[in-house]
């Protein structure tokens, strides 16, 4: 098994901007989303919006904070999920599931010796609860 | 190598990868180990003589080979990352070469990358030879390879046949990687290069290959098509070339010398599909945009690549079957074409379709079809080239020669230069 980084991008706004049937559509298919994928989806959140981000640079011993995101883009990192499956074949399948919105990144996570398990601990706010199947990434709002 | 070895490693290279992989789930260890093991076969067999069962001595080799590789792994204690490996292509054998062949024609790679990996996985073709193909530097090569490898093991990319409602786009990508491979080695060149054409002829073997796994979907209307392009296509390799290495066109090349025996396969295979040669036109014009044929046999073409390239080994199959280039019937190439256009839109299909259209006589037309193509194919130097030889026929001799003149300053091949400098100077204008 494989631990992937599903990062949402898409234009700012965008959610926001949606008739409110678009929106409750899109909120369903990340409900969907979380139905299909189950115990596989590890963590996710919903970002706010690009404007609120602050970037950290150290160069030569001294910090320097930018006001924004690591790049500026027309898309910009509006939510991610964090699952675990077998294959790409299997995150691509899922991620079809999703707004349509969004350009999707998937990344696999590296094992890091020493660090047998990188999810986030029972100190760490639980990400996710099936109780409440609402509560996936979206886009910011 | 000698013809024993070659043979096998021809028909069975893919296979025995395909299974080492599935069992070691260790794509670059796998992949040298049976280098390895043929390199051994070269160098034994021809004093012990050819074993028994040749693959079943290969794999043998190849399996101690890993064994050996990863003994010496563990005392280093690296550990190495695993290929994703579907619990049933550990067990399954039958589909072992399908599976190879859609993981490394994987749509997670580029169509390039996944080219130079099918060519390297599937059919064991040197990196040097890929780099030829591609008319990169080695080096850039192997670098790409080793990217793509670490790609597809890292993403997760799986050895596994995909669900019914995928395999079907799956098989278009392997499709879009072979036919990249096959017209890579006749994309110009510095000079004309043989061994490319040659080169290209893999790809058909890779489809060929595909096809033979027996696997329901391997024989898709998709891969039969393009199987049927290729080999009318291939099947004019040798009548390329004149006697001094240079370029022939095909109105000018000697059709004795096209390969016959590939033809006939091809318009077979292409009848099958379409009923072509069985007195029935083809035409997807009725139909489209669903890509069915309306040919009398009824196969519906429900895919745009595989009506893409049924039209486009129509065409080919045009040129194939006039006996000289004065008997071709540039009206139906024309129809083919205008078919093309709308089911692609592509500016290079209208600017073919502009030229049948021109040869089949309407001249007019010909040229209206030109127009509005300036902004969408800026660099070529063929616009300009075809519009000043339609002009010209056209006795519209200054304007000719200024299309002609555009067309000079855009080409970079030298031999065409100099053609298209003949036909400037050829211009009565005054």
């Amino acid at each position: 098994m494989t631990k992937y980084l599903i990062l949402l991008a898409g234009r700012e706004g965008e959610w926001n901007d949606a008739d409110p049937a678009d929106r409750e559509r899109w909120h369903q298919e990340h409900i969907t989303f979380g139905r299909e994928v189950g115990s596989a989806i590890l963590g996710g959140e919903a970002l706010d919006s690009a404007d609120t981000a602050t970037t950290l640079r150290r160069r030569s011993g001294t910090a320097e904070l930018t006001d924004g995101p690591f790049a500026e883009t027309a898309e910009h990192l509006g939510g991610f999920y964090l699952v675990e499956a077998d294959n790409l074949d299997q995150v691509v399948k899922w991620c079809e599931l999703l707004p349509e919105i969004y350009s999707i990144e998937i990344r696999p996570c590296i094992q890091i010796e020493g660090l047998d398990d990188p999810t986030p601990r029972s100190s760490a706010p639980p990400l996710r609860s099936s109780a409440d199947t609402s509560r996936g990434p979206r886009t910011s709002e | 190598m000698s013809d024993a070895l070659e043979r096998v490693w021809r028909d069975e290279w893919g296979r025995l990868l395909a299974l080492l992989v599935a069992q070691t789930r260790r794509l670059d260890l796998a992949e040298d180990a049976l280098a390895d093991a043929f390199e051994r076969a070269a160098r034994t067999w021809p004093e012990a003589g050819v074993p028994h069962n040749p693959p079943a001595w290969l794999m043998t080799a190849a399996k101690r080979r890993v064994l050996d590789r990863l003994r010496a792994e563990a005392v280093a204690a690296k550990k190495q990352p695993l290929l994703a490996v579907e619990e049933s292509a550990r067990s399954a054998e039958s589909d072992d070469l399908l599976r190879l062949v859609l993981l490394a024609a994987h749509p997670a790679l580029s169509e390039e990358a996944g080219a130079a990996l099918t060519l390297r996985l599937v059919l064991g073709i040197s990196t040097a030879d890929i780099a030829r193909l591609f008319l990169v530097p080695e080096p850039t090569m192997a670098a790409r390879l080793t990217r793509a490898r670490k790609k597809v093991v890292a993403a997760g990319v799986p050895l596994a046949i995909p669900d019914d409602d995928v395999l079907p786009e799956r098989l278009e990508t392997v499709a879009r990687v072979a036919y990249l491979a096959f017209t890579a080695g006749y994309a110009p060149g510095s000079g004309t290069d043989v061994v490319r054409a040659e080169l290209a002829g893999e790809a058909i073997r890779l489809i060929r290959l595909v096809r033979a796994t027996g696997h329901r979907a391997a024989n898709s209307p998709t891969l039969t098509a393009l199987l049927a392009l290729m080999l009318l296509q291939h099947a004019r390799r040798d009548a390329r070339v004149g006697a001094d290495g240079a370029l022939v066109l095909l109105p000018a090349q000697d059709r004795d010398t096209w390969h016959h025996d590939e033809i006939t396969e091809g318009l077979e295979l292409l009848g099958r599909l379409t009923g072509w040669g069985c007195g029935s036109r083809y035409t997807s014009s009725a139909a489209l945009p669903r890509h069915s044929t309306g040919a009398d046999n009824g196969v519906v073409l429900e895919r745009a690549l595989a009506a893409e390239y049924v039209l486009q080994a129509l065409i080919a199959a045009e040129h194939a079957r006039a006996p000289t280039a004065a008997d071709t019937d540039w009206l139906t190439i024309a129809d083919y074409y205008r078919q093309l256009e709308e089911l692609t839109g592509s500016p290079v299909v209208r600017l073919n379709r502009a030229v049948a259209v021109a040869e089949a006589g309407d001249l007019a037309h010909g040229l209206a079809l030109l127009d509005g193509l300036d902004d969408r194919l800026p660099h070529t130097h063929r616009l300009p080239a075809v519009r000043g030889e339609l002009l010209a026929r056209a006795a519209r001799h200054t304007e000719a020669a200024a299309a002609y003149e555009l067309a000079i300053e855009r080409c970079a091949n030298d031999p065409e230069r100099e053609q298209l400098q003949a036909r400037r100077d050829a211009l009565d204008v005054s």
